[in-house]
């Protein structure tokens, strides 16, 4: 096996976790319009950001295939998203206070 | 191995998938910045203008986003099993897949042309008069409203670009059961897109 090269291995790759993931995918779209419909008051985005959460992890994972790749990939993401948290945190640290 | 290929002298190819995938993530970190950018400012506005964003919401068509929504991840899927497809050495399943992927991108767009073309017709457009007699709120709402769905569209264009020049190599046998690398890297920016929507759509069509 060559480094770093995609090849070609003699058992066959299996279609089902990918139609698994989509129906999950559904499933939570559904879920995500009907609880927008119950009035949940300041918990609503909260909520709807979770689910949109949870959606954008199995697409990651499996259909950006993380769960194979190597580790770097994983650190690189983990990286990028904790600074797009850390940016939010601070953002509204700021602006939570802000009086006008 | 027959004893015509073994004559054929080994060839040393210089491919990097790993790097070429990596830098296809990369990529996906500035887009990242560019929507991640465009998320603060909806978030600053929405939390200042928290009535009015309400209000304007219920403007947008529901029905029409959850649609979109699942167009978008139907094809998210179809472009994952095409890679899936030619690992598997299935040229023609994978070619067909790739196809259906573009069929759906491009019924996004539809949808989207009449979603727009309404709002249009109701008189709600950047800078038009019914829209900045509008709150101030409202006004900021429609404004991010279009130019980050609107961006989006843009996105999903490029993507359909990418995926029917992906076609095209995998049709030639350019991208093949030993060799998809390009293939991923369309199907990653592909997701990355679907992503930007699942966030997209509950931030806008669904504040109620």
């Amino acid at each position: 096996m060559i480094e770093n090269q995609n090849t070609h291995e003699a058992h066959a790759h299996s279609y089902g976790i990918y139609i698994l993931v989509w129906l999950g995918l559904l499933a939570l779209t559904v879920v995500t319009v009907t609880v927008a419909g119950l009035n949940f008051g300041a918990l609503t985005v909260g909520t709807a950001l979770l689910i949109a959460s949870v959606k954008s992890f199995l697409v990651l994972k499996i259909f950006m295939h993380l769960n194979v790749e190597q580790k770097v990939f994983k650190v690189f993401v983990g990286v990028a998203l904790l600074f797009i948290v850390i940016s939010f945190a601070l953002l509204f640290a700021d602006y939570s206070f802000l009086r006008v | 191995m027959s004893d015509i290929q073994s004559a054929v002298p080994a060839q040393h190819v210089h491919r990097d998938d790993v790097g070429s995938r990596m830098g296809v993530w990369l990529f996906l970190f500035t887009e990242l910045i560019l929507f991640g950018g465009m998320f603060f400012l909806y978030s600053v506005y929405r939390f200042m203008n928290q009535d009015a964003f309400h209000l304007a919401a219920k403007e947008l068509n529901t029905l029409i986003g959850t649609f979109n929504t699942a167009i978008l991840l139907t094809s998210s899927l179809t472009i994952a099993l095409s890679i899936v497809a030619i690992r598997n050495d299935n040229k023609k399943l994978s070619i067909f897949l790739q196809l259906i992927t573009l069929v759906l991108a491009f019924g996004f767009l539809v949808n989207k042309f009449f979603e727009w073309s309404a709002k249009f017709q109701h008189g709600i457009y950047p800078g038009s008069e019914l829209l900045l007699a509008k709150e101030k709120g409202e006004i900021l709402f429609f404004g991010l409203y279009y130019v980050m769905t609107g961006l989006h569209g843009l996105h999903v264009i490029i993507g359909m670009c990418v995926i029917g020049w992906i076609t095209v190599y995998t049709i030639k046998g350019k991208i093949n059961k030993d060799s998809f690398v390009k293939l991923e890297g369309a199907g990653l920016y592909w997701h990355l897109v679907d992503i930007i929507w699942i966030f997209l759509f509950p931030l806008f069509y669904l504040i109620t």
